[in-house]
This record gives structure tokens, sequence and C-alpha cells, in this order.
């Protein structure tokens, strides 16, 4: 535990280039969380599962000689159909019921994917080798690997699609719509049950694509799913939801959080730090709110 | 009531014949008593009170590490004890092992019961779904936070004393069951006491409707940390037995082990019916019972078979068993029925 951090200022522009450039890819999962959470009041805790599962696909594409990147375009298309058959097989079931139980059946789901998961690919950490190699900043006291560039740049274009898609097209009125009033727009003629199997399709791509990122950028492993589900969920109520420059905002902040607790109390640390981050600032918005007698609901 | 005597009274003659009875089975029993004393207090908030907890692994963890450091630290240098890993450069004597294990297990169970009243004020604050992603942070947390702290074995894990020897050979096993037996009276007593008072209905109250409790007077936030101390009283005490029982203690796969143990607790109290006094113990009975099923005959499939559990349990038994046979028979539970009703109302489902 050393604090290079304080006597080397370039150490700083690393953590913060490397801590933002990891949050747009926080932001991207937590955007799909707080598109159904928004949607079908559900909190997924096998998001982060579906994560590492997208990352599996790129992982698999590696192996058989097809470079990961493409990773990115395989991985939403199946992983959509994933999300359509979980909501078909499961969540239908508990949307409407008290928030615990869609908490718990997800977290079954959780158990079942990480399981399966490791028997399908095994206990080892992986990581697909794009082979972009890396950017010199700053006469190279700044390291960046590309590919965490590309997959900052690809995380943005997605979103970027994604909001037009809510905006312009059909369904994503429909979306929307649900999110407002789910009885109104079922007089309307909106099929919520549709609405919902396609929002958590939606958030179930976007977890592909953010998998399959991360595959090619950081490492995957069947058990690290759940520090991403953490991640995410703490980026939704930070921001709010529905209010999309702030999740971007706080998952970079929570990047940048995570490289300096990285270097400054260690890697043994990180993930800890993380929940530890989750339950401060959920006891900070508690007694905020309780100043006038309300609580976060 | 007179039948209630006589179902205690056999239940405690079978509880104390059964090692000897059964006696290959006796770890598997002094883990069950354990099981029921984590379902049953989980059950007084999160079924009680309706604050569903992930968290009280937390506890059970502390508990856990807080037993074994004082029975090792009474003694020895705690440092030099994990540093030398399972290797017996230390032996503690019969008095010592026993000493140390019951100084142990009161600090295993006030200091969590001190922790949950410390960090109550601000965590209870929260409602619903807030509370329950937060204590499950809280858990994973601690897990990974004790998983890189030296003193108690880091990554590296954390081996209990071991047994002393007695002369015999099952003194171990024995010893271990009655403790967890006796626990296991000792907090069904407890909570037994506890669901005949006052206390009960106002955890009831906030369960219901919180708001409103508090406009009726309640100090709704003074009950909810009581209800959340007297729980972590509990899980640190079965922390502590259990961390003696399995020999060797590891920050996320014994003893923080939110995964397992912390969905279990929630699990066993849903399959037996929330908010009933006897539907943890059943709740927790027959899942110990699937689950050694499981981890016997589908080895490697355990967990695959557990998370279908979970889904199916959650999804098609919300109200677990003793919620079904209160609505099959009504008359049993001390619900005055009126027979035209209730054909009326099953016409209406």
């Amino acid at each position: 535990m050393d604090f290079l951090v304080f006597q080397y200022p370039m150490i700083t522009v690393q953590a913060c280039l490397d801590g933002i450039l990891l949050g747009v890819l926080f932001a991207l999962i937590a955007y799909g969380m707080a598109l159904q959470w928004g949607v079908m009041n559900i909190i997924n805790i096998a998001q982060g599962d579906l994560v590492i599962l997208g990352g599996y696909i790129a992982y698999f594409m590696y192996l058989y000689g097809i470079h990961p990147a493409w990773g990115v375009i395989v991985a939403p298309v199946i992983m959509y159909f994933v999300g359509i058959a979980i909501y078909k097989l499961v969540i239908n079931k508990v949307v409407d019921r008290d928030l615990f139980i869609s908490i718990l059946a997800t977290f079954g789901i959780s158990i079942l994917f990480m399981q399966l998961m490791n028997f399908a690919f095994g206990a080892d950490v992986v990581l697909a080798n794009s082979g972009y190699g890396t950017t010199m900043l700053f006469d190279s006291n700044v390291v960046l690997p590309n590919s965490k560039i590309f997959s900052a740049f690809i995380s943005i274009l997605f979103a970027a699609c994604l909001v037009i898609y809510m905006k312009k097209s059909k369904l994503g009125r429909a979306i929307r719509a649900t999110a407002q009033n789910a009885r109104a727009a079922k007089i309307l003629g909106v099929d919520t049950e549709k609405v919902y199997a396609a929002t958590f399709g939606i958030n179930a791509a976007l977890c592909g694509v953010a998998g399959a990122l991360i595959s090619i950028t950081f490492t995957i492993h069947p058990y690290m799913g759940l520090p991403y589900t953490i991640r995410s969920f703490m980026i939704v109520i930070v921001a709010g939801l529905g209010n999309l420059p702030g999740v971007a905002m706080s998952g970079m902040g929570l990047g940048v959080f995570e490289e300096f607790a990285d270097y400054i109390l260690g890697t043994e640390f990180r993930i800890g730090s993380v929940f530890l981050l989750l339950v401060l600032i959920l006891v900070y918005r508690r007694f905020k709110l309780s100043r006038k007698r309300e609580y976060l609901k | 009531m007179k039948n209630n005597y006589i179902l205690y009274l056999s239940i405690l003659i079978f509880g104390i014949g059964a090692p000897f009875l059964f006696p290959a089975f006796k770890v598997q029993l002094s883990i069950l008593c354990v099981l029921i004393v984590l379902a049953t207090t989980w059950n007084i908030q999160g079924g009680e009170m309706g604050y569903n907890s992930f968290g009280n692994i937390l506890f059970y963890g502390l508990g856990m590490y807080l037993c074994a450091s004082v029975q090792v630290g009474m003694f020895f240098p705690l440092a030099e004890w994990t540093e030398s890993g399972g290797e017996k450069t230390f032996v503690h004597t019969p008095t010592q092992f026993f000493q140390g294990m019951a100084l142990g297990l009161v600090v295993a169970a006030v200091v969590p019961t001190i922790v949950a009243g410390l960090i109550g004020y601000s965590i209870l604050g929260l409602r619903g779904h807030y509370f329950a992603i937060c204590t499950l942070g809280l858990g994973v947390a601690a897990g990974e936070i004790s998983g890189g702290i030296e003193i108690i074995g880091a990554g590296q894990g954390f081996t209990t004393p071991p047994f002393p020897d007695v002369g015999s050979l099952e003194a171990r096993g024995e010893f271990f069951y009655f403790l967890s037996f006796f626990t296991l009276i000792l907090t069904f007593i407890a909570v037994r006491s506890i669901y005949s008072t006052r206390f009960k209905l106002i955890l009831n109250a906030i369960r219901d409707n919180e708001d409103k409790a508090e406009a009726m007077g309640i100090e709704t936030m003074k009950y909810k940390i009581i209800g959340w101390m007297i729980s972590a009283f509990f899980c640190g005490l079965a922390g502590g037995i259990m961390g003696g029982l399995v020999g060797y203690i590891d920050s996320t796969d014994v003893a923080f082990d939110g995964r397992e143990m912390g969905v279990f607790m929630v699990l066993m109290a849903i399959l037996g019916g929330k908010g009933t006094l006897w539907g943890p113990i059943i709740g927790a009975t027959i899942f110990h019972i699937f689950k050694e099923g499981f981890w016997t005959f589908f080895l490697g499939w355990q967990y695959v078979a557990l998370g279908v559990l979970i889904v199916v349990i959650v999804i098609y038994f919300p109200e677990g068993i003793m919620g079904w046979l209160r609505e099959k028979y009504p008359e049993r539970f001390g619900e005055v029925v009126d027979e035209k009703d209730r054909k009326a109302q099953v016409e209406l489902k």
C-alpha cells in the first residue's frame, strides 16, 4: 500500500482515463437495468450473469478463430433471445408480484447461470485477445490499450442507437408509454406483455454487447457476475430512473472511483470497496431523505 | 394445548436420543439444528417485520470468525496460529478448548448484536428492495474485506482449534450436536416467548403498514432495531458453532457465504412459510433433506438444482407449507370459518 498516486501525477491521469473508459461500459449495463427497472419494476440480480454470458459468446468466437470484435454484433442477437426465453419462463410470472419475490427469483436465475457457465466453460479466468495494441500518451507515461478505447466507442454507439430507437420507433414509444403508466398503455391498445418481453430482450442484448466488450478489454470468469449487478444498481440509484446523462456521468464516476480504490487500497479490496460504496450511498440517501421525513421508494 | 406438550416432549426426547440412534448422521443433525436456528431468526425480521434481508450472513460470518479468534487468541498468539495454517504447532488442552469455546460463543453472540444495533439505525431506514440490496452488498463486502485481512488468515483461511483428545472418538460429534441442539432449544423458547408478546404485534404492524404504525405512536425504528438485534444474536451464535463444526473458515466460501448460506436461510423460511413459528423449522428440515440429496446424487449439478429450486419455490410456492396448510385447514389455526363463505370464495377463484 504505497501512495504513488500522490507522488506521480501521471498515475492519477492514468487512473482517471482508465476509469472513464471502464465507466462507459458500466453505464451501458446500467442503462439496461434502468430500462427494465423503469418499465417492469424489476431488479434483475442476474444482470451481471447475462453480461458474463455475452462475454463467453465473444470468447468462443475468438477460440474458433473469428475476431472477438464481431462478438459485439453476434452476442446481442443471441442474448436477445436468451432474454426473451428468461422472460417467458420466469419473469412474466413475477412482474406484478412483490418486489422481493422478483429479487429472489432473479437471484435463483443468477445462481443457475453461474453454475451452468462454470460447467460449460470451466472455472478459468479467460480473455479474448483482440490484438489491438496500445496507445501511448504524454511521453509514454500513460498507456491506454486500444481495446479499451474501442470498447468505450462501441458502448457509446450502441447507447446512442438505442436512445434514438426509443425516441423514434413504434416499439420504443410503446415501451416508454408502458413505463409511464402500464394500465393506461394497455387501455390504449399497447400489448404490454409483448412490451415487457421486448424490454427484457433489449436489456439482455445490451448486457451481451457489454459482455463482449468486457471479454476483449478485461477478463471474464463465471462467478464475476454479481459485482456487475451491484455496480449497475448503484449507478441507477445515484442517477435516478430515466436520467440518461446522469447514468453516463455516474458510470464514469464509479469507474474512476474503482481505479483509485485499486491503486490506494490494493486490488484485493477492489470488489469489497464497490459493495461498501453501495452501502454508503444508500445510507447517505436515507439520511438525506429522512430530514424531509421521506424514504427511498 | 395439551397436544402441544406431548409434541414438545417427543421432539425433545427424539433430539436427545437422535445421536445415539443414528450415530452416522450426527454432523448432519448438528447442521440441521444450526440451519433451523438461522431460518427461525431470519423469520423474525424477514417474515414478521417484513424487512427481507440478505445480510444476516454478516452476523453469521462475524460470529464464526470471532468465536474462533477468541478461542485461539486466549491462549496463543493469533497471528502465528493463522500463519502456520493447519500445522499443529499449538495444541489446546481440553480445559483450554472448552473455556475458549464458551467465551468465544459469548463474544460471537454479543458482538454481532452490538454491530446490528450500531448499523441498524442507518440501514433499517431503507425500505423494500433498497434494504434487500443494501444488505446483500453488506454481506458481500464483509466477505471481500475479511478476505484481505492478514491476522484472520486472509485468502488462505483459518483453521479452528481441533477438538481435544478426551478419550472417546465419538466425543466431538456428540459435543457439537448437543451444543447446537441446546442452541436450537434456546432459540425456540426465545422466539416462542417473543411471539406471544406485544412486541410481535408491533413487528407485524410494521410489516403491514409502517407509516400507519408510526402514526399510531409506535416508535418503529426502535422496534426494528431490537428485532434485528435479536436476529443477529442467534445468527452469531449459530455461526460460532458452525465454525467449530466445520473446522475451517474461509472468508467467502464458509463464513460470509452469501451465495449459499445467505440465500438458504431466506429460502428455508419461505419454503416453510414466512411469519409463522413452525414454518421455518419445517422448511429447514425439508430443505436440508433435499439439499443433502442433491449434494449426494447430483454432485456437481447441485447449484443448478439449487437455482431451479429457488425459482420454483419463489414462483409457485411463495406462501410456503404453513401458508398452504392454513388455506387448506383454517380451523386448525384457530380461524373460524363460515362454510358458505368459504365455498363462495372457492367458486370465485
